[in-house]
C-alpha cells in the first residue's frame, strides 16, 4: 500500500541542489511533493515524483547518491483538525512519526506523507479509522 | 622459475658478512671520495674532527656527521657536488613542498645503479620480460617516472611511459595493452580502482595481477581495498631523491616489510631527539648513505621518516634487511592542540569503519585554538533518508578518531567526488595554521 519515496544526499553548499533539480528537469521527471531536511554539512531532499525509476537512473547516472524509502501515504480533508486526526491516530499505537510533510491537490483534499518505522502498524490503524491510503498510482496519477 | 624470482640473485641473497664486506669497501672508499672532492663535506668531518682513514669499516660509520635536507639547502645548488657537472648526464628535483627544492645529480654509473634497484623491485613483485609494466608515475623532475621506466627496461618489460593524469587514456591502456604491472602513487591506484569500476570493469576484467605503489604514505587497510578492487597483489616501494628516487627499498612476495638494497644504501636507526643509534627492532628515524653513488652522495642523511628495521629471516630468501612502512614522516605529522597526528592514522580508522580513502583534513585556528575538521565520502550504502542515522554515523566516526589519536575531529560526510581526487601525490592536509604565523 506505500509510496515509494526518492531520497537524494547534497552538499550544504551553493549550486549543489540546483545539480538535482536540473538533473531532473532534463530527464523530464514531475515531482509531486517534496522536502528537504538540512544541517549544517548536507542537505536531504526528499521528493514524490511521477516515474521513479527514471529519476534514480538519471541521477545515478550523474553520481548522485540517492535511496528509495517505503513512505505511508493518506488523503485527509483539507479542514482545521484534519492533520490533528491522523497524528492522534498515529501517537495512540505509540508509533514514532520520523517526519511528515503535505500537499495540496486541485481538489479539496490534501496528501500527507509520513515515514515511520513500522508501515504496518500505521496503515492498519488508518484503515481501522476509514483515513483513505494512497497508493503510488494515485499519486503519480495526480 | 629460480631466475625469474630474483633479478641479481647473487646480490639479493648474499649473506650478511658478505654484505657487510662490500659495504665495508664500499664506505672506505665514499668516505675518501666526498672528503676529496666536496668542501661541505671535509669542513663537516674537520668540524667533528674525522679523517677519511679513520674510517676502516662500515662500523666506523658511526664517527661520521650527519647530514639533512637544511644541509642540502645551504649547499644549493652545486655545494653538494663530488663529480664535475660535465660528468653528470641528469638531474632530478623533488616538489619542494616543504620548502626550497632538493636537486639531485647522477652520472651514469649512478642511473644504472638506480636502474637497476628499481629493476630488483619489479622482479620481485612478480615481473619479468613477459609483462606490461605501465608506468603511471609522473615524468620529469620528480623521480617516479624515471625510476620505474628504468627498472621496466632492464627487466624487459614492455613499458608503457604514460605518466600521471588522464584517467580515461589510462584505462584504455591498461585493458587494450594488456597491462599486468602497475606502478603509481596508491591514491592515484585507488582512483583508477574506482574509475575502472564505474565503468564496468571488475577484478576479474582487468589484466593487471601487480601494482609497485610509493611515494606517499599508504596503509595496510588501502592495501587491501586496492588489491581488491584491481584483483592484483599491491606492493610498496621506498626512495628519496635525495638517494636517487624509488627503489631504495622495496616489498617481496612476503608482503611485510621492504628489503633495503643494502649494497648500495646503509640504514641505521636513530633516535631523533639524541642522535644515538637505536637497537634492531626499535622504533626511531631512519638514516642513509649511499654507499657508492659518483655525483650526489650523501652519507648519513636524516630522512626524517620514522620506521623499524629486522634482519628477521624472510622466506623469499633475500638476505637484506627490511624496513617497515614508514609510520609518518616527521614532516607529515600534525600537532593539532598539542597532539600529534599523522594522516595514516586517520586514513586506518576511515577504511576500518567502512568508508573510502578519499578524505582531507583540514586543520585552523581560530581565536586561538586549533580547529579540526576531516572531510568524508559517504558510499550509496551508507546513504539513509533520516538526518538521525548521519549524524550517528559522524558520531560514531567521531569516536573512533577520539580513541585512536587521543583528540576528537569534526567529522563532515560529503557526496562521492566531493573530496578533490588527485593524480600524483595526493593532498591530503590543508594546515591553514600557516598563514597566521
Amino acid at each position: 500500500m506505500s509510496i515509494r519515496q526518492l531520497s537524494v544526499f547534497v552538499q550544504n553548499e551553493a549550486g549543489k541542489l540546483q545539480e538535482i533539480t536540473d538533473c531532473l528537469y532534463a530527464s523530464n521527471i514531475d515531482i509531486r511533493a517534496l522536502s528537504v531536511a538540512e544541517t549544517q554539512d548536507f542537505g536531504i531532499f526528499r521528493l514524490i515524483v511521477d516515474d521513479i525509476d527514471k529519476a534514480v537512473s538519471a541521477l545515478q547516472e550523474e553520481g548522485h547518491i540517492v535511496k528509495i524509502t517505503d513512505v505511508i501515504g493518506c488523503k485527509l480533508e483539507d479542514r482545521p483538525g484534519g492533520l490533528a486526526r491522523i497524528v492522534k491516530v498515529i501517537s495512540a499505537i505509540g508509533v514514532n512519526m520520523e517526519y511528515m510533510y503535505a500537499f495540496l491537490t486541485k481538489s479539496d483534499s490534501a496528501y500527507l506523507v509520513i515515514r515511520v518505522e513500522d508501515n504496518d502498524a500505521v496503515e492498519a490503524a488508518l484503515r481501522a479509522r476509514d483515513i483513505p491510503l494512497l497508493e503510488e498510482s494515485d499519486v503519480t496519477a495526480l | 622459475m629460480e631466475e625469474k624470482r630474483y633479478y641479481q640473485k647473487e646480490i639479493e641473497t648474499m649473506p650478511l658478512e658478505e654484505i657487510r664486506r662490500v659495504q665495508s669497501e664500499k664506505i672506505v672508499k665514499q668516505v675518501r671520495n666526498v672528503y676529496d672532492n666536496v668542501k661541505y663535506y671535509r669542513d663537516l668531518m674537520d668540524e667533528k674532527g674525522v679523517k677519511p682513514e679513520d674510517i676502516k669499516g662500515i662500523e666506523d660509520i658511526h664517527k661520521l656527521p650527519f647530514v639533512s635536507k637544511s644541509d642540502l639547502r645551504e649547499a644549493y645548488p652545486f655545494g653538494m657536488l663530488a663529480r664535475p657537472l660535465s660528468e653528470c648526464v641528469r638531474i632530478h628535483s623533488t616538489s619542494g613542498t616543504t620548502g626550497k627544492r632538493v636537486v639531485a645529480y647522477y652520472t651514469q654509473h649512478d642511473i644504472d645503479l638506480w636502474d637497476e634497484c628499481c629493476a630488483r623491485a619489479i622482479v620481485a613483485a612478480g615481473g619479468s620480460k613477459d609483462d606490461v609494466c605501465q608506468i603511471s608515475y609522473g615524468f620529469g623532475l620528480f623521480t617516479g617516472g624515471a625510476g620505474l621506466n628504468g627498472g621496466s627496461h632492464k627487466v624487459g618489460c614492455l613499458t608503457l611511459p604514460m605518466s600521471s593524469g588522464n584517467t580515461d587514456r589510462q584505462m584504455q591502456f591498461i585493458m587494450d595493452m594488456g597491462a599486468t604491472i602497475l606502478c603509481c602513487t596508491p591514491s592515484y591506484a585507488a582512483y583508477l580502482g574506482e574509475s575502472l569500476a564505474e565503468n564496468g570493469y571488475g577484478p576479474e576484467d582487468i589484466p593487471l595481477k601487480a601494482g609497485i605503489f610509493g611515494a606517499e604514505p599508504w596503509t595496510e587497510e588501502m592495501r587491501q581495498s586496492i588489491q581488491n578492487t584491481l584483483g592484483i597483489k599491491a606492493y610498496d616501494i621506498y626512495g628519496l631523491t635525495e638517494l636517487s628516487g624509488p627503489g631504495v627499498s622495496y616489498e617481496c612476495e612476503e608482503q611485510r616489510g621492504m628489503h633495503i638494497n643494502e649494497d648500495h644504501f646503509y640504514a641505521e636507526i636513530i633516535n631523533p631527539d639524541t642522535g644515538e643509534p637505536l637497537p634492531e627492532g626499535e622504533i626511531g628515524e631512519l638514516v642513509f648513505t649511499s654507499l657508492d653513488k659518483e655525483a650526489f652522495p650523501l652519507l648519513r642523511y636524516r630522512t626524517r621518516d620514522l620506521c623499524r628495521l629486522t634482519r628477521e629471516k624472510c622466506s623469499c630468501g633475500r638476505t637484506h634487511v627490511r624496513m617497515s612502512k614508514p609510520l609518518g614522516r616527521s614532516d607529515d605529522m600534525m600537532i593539532i592542540r598539542g597532539v600529534n597526528v599523522f594522516p595514516s592514522q586517520i586514513e586506518a580508522v576511515l577504511l576500518n569503519e567502512g568508508y573510502t580513502p578519499n578524505y582531507q583534513i583540514i586543520v585552523d585556528r581560530v581565536n586561538n585554538t586549533d580547529t579540526f575538521d576531516i572531510n568524508v565520502e559517504l558510499t550509496p550504502d551508507q546513504f539513509s533518508d533520516r538526518v538521525k542515522d548521519i549524524a550517528d554515523m559522524e558520531k560514531k566516526l567521531v569516536g573512533a578518531m577520539r580513541s585512536m589519536l587521543g583528540i576528537g575531529p569534526k567529522v563532515h560526510l560529503l557526496p562521492p567526488k566531493s573530496v578533490v581526487r588527485s593524480e600524483g601525490k595526493a593532498v591530503r592536509v590543508i594546515d591553514k595554521r600557516k598563514l597566521h604565523d
